[in-house]
């Protein structure tokens, strides 16, 4: 068991030395674009899973958060300068608390809702906040769209600053998942979805796990929407609120897997690099909607648990099998691994695989 | 106090299309317990289907819906065979959220491959004519669009009420083990519940073509005021749909001709938003099921 302990760290931190030595081997521009995207939507899928995945509140608002983030970012340096190129990173942790505030109160009024009807209310928020952002000219100058002065990095490594940024987003919010998983927030967080009445009843403080998964979620989001301001130099309301990135982010955790720790960074790894390569190799023509809709079904009907869950599972199986074999006592399962508790079933992994 | 009064009469006449389309979301939610995401995109795809007609075969959208409502009660009930009826796992409701929305996306992108993404609009022959009643002025095609969509509910009212499919669908929407035990197949129910819920939508997709340019993103709209007004009028009660359509579409065009026309899409939210605060289950809505 000592070898098993240090597993999930080691492999972290060959995860992200891997991730950080990448720009060293000389890749080529449009490689590194798309890794700078696959990385902002693996930062927010994990951020997504705080809420959607553990707390069982499936958010599809929080491309509005994204946005807000965009816009803040876009906003603060319409009359300041950049001078070094850094500013805007160090306007970051600001800009997550700005959201995260926004955040709180969102999450009071839609949070009295659950499951179906949440999804529905935080919707109506994206189209709400797109609605805004159209309409509030004298702030977002409407459908013309904001731009920010280019940072003066050089050509040759003008993605890095970006890459690296959002490397450290990616440990920050999978460091939060890891503490979450370990500590009785996760626990807490399991027995709202798990049954919310029942939680309460036992003394599990319910609002208040739910305000911080979700408020820290939306401001890990609006992080990245910052980035993304800045990297793209120009946002218009319709990409900077868009629903496809709520439903990208809601996608690549369920491919995944919700509520583990690598689910939301490997759905974002599979899909992102390959909408990428899609829309490249489509030319950005109305095909790429259907190829996204009929994957995304597809993964609905055949893998609704996610890639992380139906490989736990089978692995378990496995040790239980050779221990049962070697004659072994056998061992009681882990008490906080995600996949293993209630959703587990396997009538239902034998249905779906 | 003109301005308010045209703004009233335009909100009545435009709440018909939009009860129709609600009755259908509301009525799939009552039989599936699924919030159907592809509603506006159905909607709009019927919109398309009664373009095609009128323009390759000049047949007046009004007339098509017989077409347009058949053709996409058979697409409703493929979908919910598709897609709907092999889930099974235990978060069934979420799940059904979003495979309903990759069916809006879906629908999205083949109506933006076949269609293009330029706007739409059914031009007919009676697209302007007006009346003036007392200073207020009236477009005959509004006033068709509304008479149409009364008429069509009235033919779901009676398809519910009147028949034995009718009686069927309700019995599944008030206790669906009870009317398991009386005979009542679901899954057919289900499937063809669905059906009839893209069928309304079609229906409304007609009318939508006559009032409104479109084209396929216009799906997004429709969803969000769709969902404020459903949730107004209570998930599951058809009732509750069309007191909704008549709040929202009113309060909304009044924003539209006192204050000013970008604001009346907010008129939505802030309705939903109070809602939430004071009623979360909707005016007709039960925190039991069976509200029809």
């Amino acid at each position: 068991m000592r070898s098993l302990r240090y597993a999930g760290p080691l492999r972290g931190v060959v995860f992200f030395a891997l991730l950080a030595s990448l720009p060293s081997f000389n890749l080529a521009h449009w490689v590194l674009n798309i890794l700078v995207f696959t990385l902002m939507y693996a930062v927010m899928s994990s951020s997504w899973n705080l809420v959607g995945g553990f707390a069982g509140y499936p958010s599809l608002g929080h491309a509005a958060f994204f946005g807000i983030g965009a816009y803040t970012m876009a906003l603060w340096f319409q009359h300041r300068a950049i001078h070094s190129g850094y500013e805007p990173f160090l306007l970051l942790p600001l800009v997550g608390l700005l959201a995260a505030a926004i955040g709180l109160p969102v999450a009071v009024i839609a949070m009295r809702t659950r499951s179906d009807v949440f999804a529905i209310v935080t919707i109506t928020l994206l189209f709400v906040t797109q609605t805004l952002a159209f309409n509030l000219r004298g702030l977002t100058k409407g459908a013309q769209g904001l731009s920010i002065a280019a940072p003066p990095f050089s050509a040759r490594t003008f993605e890095r600053p970006f890459y690296y940024t959002l490397i450290v987003l990616l440990a920050l919010a999978m460091g939060i998942t890891f503490g979450a998983m370990r500590s009785k927030l996760g626990l807490s967080l399991a027995a709202v979805r798990a049954d919310e009445d029942k939680a309460r009843g036992i003394g599990v403080r319910v609002l208040g796990v739910k305000l911080l998964s979700f408020s820290v979620s939306v401001g890990l989001t609006a992080m990245v929407g910052g980035i993304w301001a800045y990297y793209e130099g120009f946002i218009y309301p319709q990409f900077a609120v868009d629903p496809l990135v709520t439903i990208a982010i809601v996608l690549m955790t369920f491919l995944g897997g919700r509520a583990t720790l690598w689910g939301p960074v490997l759905g974002a790894f599979i899909l992102e690099t390959g909408q990428q390569t899609l829309a490249y190799s489509l030319g950005g023509s109305q095909f790429y909607l259907i190829a996204y809709a009929m994957v995304f079904l597809l993964v609905m009907l055949l893998m609704p648990r996610g890639i992380v869950p139906s490989i736990q599972d089978r692995l378990r199986q496995r040790r239980r099998r050779t221990e049962v074999d070697a004659g072994a006592p056998r061992p009681s399962p882990p008490t906080m691994t995600r996949s293993s508790d209630t959703r587990t079933s396997v009538p239902a992994l034998k249905g779906h695989a | 106090m003109h301005a308010l009064i045209q703004g009233i009469i335009l909100g009545v006449l435009t709440a018909g299309v939009y009860a129709l389309m609600a009755s259908g979301q509301t009525l799939i939610f009552g039989i599936m317990k699924v919030v159907n995401l592809a509603q506006g995109a159905m909607v709009i795809l019927g919109a398309y289907l009664s373009y095609q007609l009128f323009t390759s075969f000049g047949i007046d959208p009004l007339l098509a819906i017989p077409i347009t409502t058949v053709a996409m009660f058979i697409v409703g009930v493929a979908v919910q065979l598709l897609f709907l009826r092999p889930l099974k796992s235990e978060d069934r409701s979420e799940l059904s959220l979003l495979v309903t929305f990759a069916v809006a996306l879906l629908l999205e992108g083949i109506m933006s491959v076949t269609w293009k993404t330029s706007v739409r609009s059914i031009n007919t022959g009676y697209a302007n004519s007006s009346w003036t009643v007392f200073g207020y002025q009236i477009t005959l095609v509004r006033l068709w669009a509304f008479l149409l969509s009364i008429a069509a509910l009235l033919v779901l009212y009676l398809l519910l009420n009147r028949t034995r499919f009718g009686r069927a669908i309700r019995a599944t929407v008030q206790n669906p083990e009870s009317a398991r035990l009386l005979g009542v197949e679901s899954s057919r129910v289900s499937a063809l519940g669905f059906g009839l819920g893209a069928a309304t939508a079609a229906a409304a997709g007609s009318v939508y073509g006559l009032l409104y340019p479109f084209n396929s993103g216009s799906h997004y709209d429709l969803i969000s005021r769709l969902l404020s007004i459903v949730l107004l009028g209570g998930l599951g009660s058809i009732g509750g749909a069309v007191v909704g359509a008549l709040i929202v579409s009113t309060s909304s065009a009044v924003v539209a001709s006192t204050i000013s026309p970008s604001w009346s899409e907010m008129t939505f939210f802030v309705i939903l938003l109070l809602v939430l605060l004071i009623r979360p289950q909707g005016l007709f809505g039960t925190t039991a099921r069976g509200a029809i």
